[in-house]
């Protein structure tokens, strides 16, 4: 690699490389195998090699294309079949085993097996990857980064740097969306430009273009899996064997974490006795997957849906007659494989309520008698539920902090670990500490994420932000709260009892006195305004060896039916309508929580419909802006789009006012958008052949899927 | 000739030298002007994050119309006027009912695309105002959103063109008129950056005398490709001539037996008159990239840039369009399909230039579809885009006509 011409192109101010980091060259978020810049071998077309300071993005960009390098081409392994065939992994498979599933297969009255491949899906937040970083006194830096994880940011710069964390200072006062991609794959870039600004002493801003985001930055991760499956004569499952393979990309990044969350969502709703689940965690020459709403969660549970589908395909039954069969027990039939008891299973309620309202039974026949008469535009539906588990599975992650200042005008600095990304976090914490204050919100700013402020911190991720953002919050409140109370006790010689925070005011014994005015007192008679609160949730552990414990606090559940119509002739397709009921809990703040379902839901039916990331054989990603990587545009809302939050929805563990976290749950509401499709496909055959759709379901797929039903008998 | 670019934003005449021809409006206003309102999303006119209204003078009344920013070279808007997202809060710092109707409906989530939609909305607003489903879609499919799954985004859309939408806009617009009839009295720009020029001829004599001075020179109309060579393989384009400022490009006329379509006109401008021609033809030119595209890009480009993906030349080859390529040397009429002799060679002369496309009507024995189909309906690529026109003499097809464009690898 020669940089000279680089270096000397007009504009230029300084180019680095992996000989010019001063400390670790390294940003993973845990394994220690992500370089910032490539050192001797590029393991994907996108690895950074060198970064360029110019006095302008023009210059630097030209600047970066004179660089001379030659590379010596090797065998690229691009596919996970590839892998799989080269036994090329990023870490050892792993295999969760309940019972003996060959056995319950092999007695089992009915039996199927199949493959179904799943793609991938570039997250595609509005806002590409961005840090500006200032050079501050005694070496120090201040970055600004668009990160859903300001410490591990901080973290990563800090080692890249040689220097302490505390000469470090991340900054995140939102995001232009998140959905994941910002989990980890922001620290590379915030690391290169600390380094430009320390080096220079001049700020420095990185801000990758479209196509280099979605070339150079992970993604969700696609599967193949196989199942093999034993199943009785009401389509009960027996036994259920299930294989799933992934394709990480070169490093490990959250590949274990994510594929570990496949396994924990294979059952999704339902009760999966004898059971083996193998996860295989591919290593191939592409960029390395990531984070991404679900978090490995929908390929688990798109695979178990597809089981149901097949199942009662073989019965000549309706598929949402199979998922009821195999729903979780209240009292029995309701350990999980991996050993935790499902103690506040809603699912059947909701199927119930959803099934009543969308119509379904009338509808599904409806559909089935327009098919019979349709030759060319076929339609399908199909009701999918979603169970989601809530907790980071690594068990440590499940912490949060939050700082709160009252100043004496009665204003309000409120501060937390949580970053805001667009799914309303901010908001929701704010609402928490104005009802703990009995404050308006107004008289509350929320100030951004900052490393300085609320230290080791956990990722905005795993759909925890309010769970446990608004816990601390409420915990730094209280503390105040009931500081004001034990002084306005004393001051005004009052029992306890008779202080009483009403809105914007406290009754004192007889007397009223306004918050403001309160918190002027006390400041004047010595009282600390400012506190951390902080949470830890409760009841988790988990054996990560064994697959063994409680993951997750509680389950988010929810229901979708979705209505398609596909013409066999050419493969387009659309979603008609779909009406959800999802559960939140008691909602937080129902607008937000609706936000959060509708735009999960649709952000889901891109992945299953028209996002389809394309690598070349030598790994080359050839979809790599919107001109060609295609996410839902407006007119793909199904024009019937009824939602609703579950009405009798409480959250029977002591969470943040009885709330569930919405962040991800609604995201696999679509799969019930992919199995209508499927439906819609099987209709061709006069549901005599059970279709081989595959994932994204792009009119090609379709097509081929329809093609491959001639002469096909099942 | 001219050097300054004159355009009009908030109310008064703006004037810039020395300005980069290959400068972008949307790096103009985030670099150089700091109004960092309107976001880059992908710098190719697909997501609409950088949505800016440009108004023109139509008659005696402004016209509104949304474009992308972000593949607009700035000395494309001489002599309009610019509205970017800072420019839609009154004096007394209240939001415009468009923004007002944004936040009502909580039609915001991350924040990043929404300068954008309001801009798009906006432009409606003070345009047809339609508030049909469909209508809604057009307008809004040229931007993107990734958080909210648009149904809070159609009902605010919808609230703000059917209520009250006036605001300073309406307060100014006689003032507005006035100062873009005084741009429009203005010569001929020829402005260059450090090695690289751009003019603006506003006739076609002034066209022919500059192509035959400059052979080499890109013929730039609504940038909607040339844009992109800019912003995506990051070339420097030295000469540009746009043919956006000369009227006699932007005539359409019905010349009996055919339309006339002159080769400045956006599909916008066209798409009423080839509606009427043909329903498919009009469906057609609906799914052609968005509302922004459609108001920038011409039908002429999509034709003289000769690309394998354009979508009108199908239908206008199955309906034997003729060309009219005009040059220094007078007007040459060719076959349209005589015009694509292979994959990146089209039949165009040194200093020649794509005039008019001629459009035969459908006749009463003519049976003519057009279909598109890609991986999404709207602001897609076509995977494949045909068009078949057959002539009956009873029950016997007399002459076909079959022309199809196709992608030509799985890019």
């Amino acid at each position: 690699m020669d940089l000279q011409a680089v270096k000397s192109s007009p504009g230029v101010v300084a180019v680095y490389d992996a000989n010019d980091v001063p400390g670790i060259n390294d940003a993973s978020p845990v394994a220690g195998d992500d370089p910032v810049f490539a050192e001797d071998i590029v393991e994907y077309a996108g690895q950074a090699l060198f970064v360029v300071a110019a006095n302008s993005i023009q210059e630097a960009r030209a600047a970066a294309k004179r660089a001379e390098i030659e590379y010596e081409e090797l065998e690229a392994l691009v596919t996970i079949d590839q892998a799989l065939a080269a036994g090329s992994f990023v870490m050892p498979s792993k295999t969760l085993l309940r019972g003996n599933p060959e056995q319950a297969i092999n007695s089992a009255p009915n039996r199927l097996n199949g493959r179904f491949e799943i793609g991938g899906q570039d997250h595609f937040y509005l806002e590409g990857q961005i840090a500006l970083a200032y050079p501050r006194e005694d070496g120090d830096v201040h970055v600004f980064s668009s990160t859903q994880h300001p410490t591990e940011v901080q973290h990563n710069v800090a080692k890249f740097l040689d220097i302490p964390d505390h000469s470090v200072t991340v900054e995140v006062r939102r995001m232009g969306g998140g959905f994941g991609g910002k989990e980890t794959q922001g620290a590379w870039f915030a690391a290169m430009a600390a380094l430009a600004a320390k080096d220079t002493g001049r700020p420095a801003k990185l801000r990758l273009d479209r196509d280099d985001d979605m070339i150079m930055t992970g993604k969700r991760h696609d599967f193949v899996i196989e199942y093999n499956v034993g199943y009785d004569n009401d389509g009960r499952l027996d036994g259920i064997d299930f294989t799933f393979a992934s394709r990480c990309g070169r490093s490990a990044d959250l590949s274990a974490a994510i594929n570990d969350r496949t396994i924990f969502h294979a059952d999704n709703c339902y009760y999966l006795k004898d059971v083996r689940i193998t996860s295989h965690r591919c290593k191939t020459h592409t960029v390395s997957n990531t984070a991404f709403r679900g978090f490995g969660g929908p390929q688990g549970m798109i695979a178990i849906e597809r089981v149901m589908d097949e199942i009662a395909h073989k019965l000549g039954k309706d598929p949402l007659d199979v998922r009821k069969v195999n729903l979780y027990g209240k009292t029995d039939r309701n350990v999980t494989p991996y050993h935790m008891t499902v103690e506040d299973n809603v699912a059947p309620e909701i199927i119930r309520e959803l099934e009543e309202k969308s119509d379904y039974a009338k509808r599904r026949d409806a559909i089935r008698k327009f098919n019979e008469t349709s030759p060319f535009l076929k339609k399908g539906i199909a009701l999918t539920p979603v169970k989601f588990g809530i907790s980071f599975t690594t068990t440590f992650l499940n912490q949060a902090g939050a700082l709160l200042h009252v100043y004496t005008d009665g204003s309000v600095m409120l501060n937390h670990g949580g970053t805001e990304m667009g799914q309303g976090l901010f908001i929701k914490v704010a609402q928490v500490v104005a009802q703990e204050l009995q404050i308006d919100i107004e008289r509350i700013k929320i100030t951004s994420t900052r490393t300085d402020k609320v230290p080791n911190t956990s990722a905005t991720a795993a759909s925890s932000g309010s769970d446990m953002n608004g816990k601390a919050a409420q915990a730094a409140a209280r503390k105040i709260k009931e500081r004001l109370i034990k002084f306005a006790a004393d001051h005004y010689n009052v029992d306890r009892a008779d202080i009483i925070f009403k809105p914007n005011r406290i009754d004192i014994g007889e007397k009223t006195v306004g918050f403001a005015e309160l918190v002027q007192q006390a400041y004047f008679n010595r009282v600390s305004l400012s506190a951390t609160g902080y949470y830890r949730t409760p009841k988790i552990h988990y054996d990560a060896e064994n697959y063994s414990g409680r993951p997750f606090y509680y389950f988010a559940y929810g229901a979708a039916v979705s209505e398609a119509i596909i013409d066999t002739l050419t493969g387009e397709n659309k979603i008609t309508r779909v009406d959800i009921i999802h559960d939140v809990g008691k909602s937080l703040n129902p607008s937000i929580d609706l936000g959060q379902v509708e735009g999960g839901f649709i952000q889901g039916m891109g992945w299953l419909t028209t996002e389809e990331l394309y690598f070349d054989e030598k790994g080359l990603l050839r979809t790599h802006a919107p001109s060609t990587y295609k996410i839902p545009a407006c007119s793909d809302r199904p024009e019937i789009f009824n939602m609703e939050l579950y009405e009798s929805g409480e959250n029977v563990e002591d969470s943040i006012h009885k709330s569930k976290a919405v962040g991800e749950p609604p995201f696999m509401l679509a799969i019930s958008a992919f199995n209508a499709l499927t439906d819609a496909v099987y209709s061709a055959s006069d549901y005599k052949s059970f279709p081989n759709l595959d994932a994204p379901a792009t009119p090609e797929c379709i097509l081929k899927a329809i093609h491959e039903l001639d002469g096909k008998v099942t | 000739m001219r050097n300054k670019i004159r355009f009009v934003q908030n109310g008064q005449i703006r004037e810039l030298e020395n300005v980069d021809p290959n400068q972008t409006v949307l790096n103009f206003l985030r670099y150089e002007d700091a109004q960092t309102g309107s976001k880059e999303g992908c710098a190719e006119g697909d997501c609409g994050a950088c949505t800016v209204v440009l108004g023109e003078l139509k008659g005696d009344e402004v016209q509104y119309q949304a474009v992308n920013a972000c593949i607009q070279f700035l000395p494309m808007i001489d002599g309009k006027e610019l509205i970017t997202v800072e420019n839609l809060k009154s004096d007394d710092g209240h939001l415009h009912p468009v923004q007002q109707a944004m936040v009502d409906a909580n039609a915001t989530q991350c924040g990043f695309c929404t300068p954008g939609f309001v801009m798009s909305i906006f432009a409606e607003a003070q345009g047809k105002a339609r508030s049909d489903l469909q209508s809604i879609n057009d307008v809004l499919a040229g931007n993107l959103c990734r958080c909210t799954g648009y149904g809070t985004i159609i009902e605010a859309a919808r609230n703000a063109v059917t209520s009250d939408t006036s605001s300073h806009f309406q307060a100014r617009k006689t003032l507005t008129a006035e100062l873009l009839s005084e741009l429009a009295n203005d010569e001929m720009l020829a402005t260059s950056g450090a090695n690289n020029q751009f003019f603006a001829p506003t006739t076609t004599s002034e066209l022919v005398q500059l192509l035959d001075t400059h052979p080499e020179a890109t013929i730039l109309a609504g940038a909607t490709d040339i844009g992109l060579w800019v912003t995506k393989k990051h070339e420097r384009l030295q000469t540009l001539i746009y043919i956006g400022q000369i009227k006699e490009l932007k005539q359409i006329s019905d010349e009996g037996d055919f339309i006339r379509v002159g080769a400045g006109v956006s599909y916008s401008e066209a798409w009423e008159i080839l509606q009427s021609l043909s329903s498919d033809l009009g469906e057609l030119i609906r799914r052609i990239a968005s509302t922004q595209i459609r108001n920038s890009g011409t039908i002429g480009g999509n034709i003289a840039n000769g690309s394998p993906i354009g979508d009108t030349p199908p239908a206008l080859i199955a309906l034997n369009a003729t060309l009219n390529l005009q040059s220094s040397k007078g007007v040459r009429s060719i076959a349209l399909e005589d015009f694509f002799i292979e994959y990146g060679k089209q039949d165009l002369l040194s200093g020649e230039f794509v005039a008019s496309v001629d459009i035969p009507k459908i006749q009463a024995q003519q049976r003519f579809r057009t279909y598109k189909i890609s991986k999404r309906f709207d602001q897609d690529i076509s995977a494949l885009c045909a068009a078949y026109s057959l002539r009956l003499e009873g029950n016997t097809v007399a002459t076909y006509a079959f022309a199809m464009a196709e992608w030509p690898e799985h890019l």
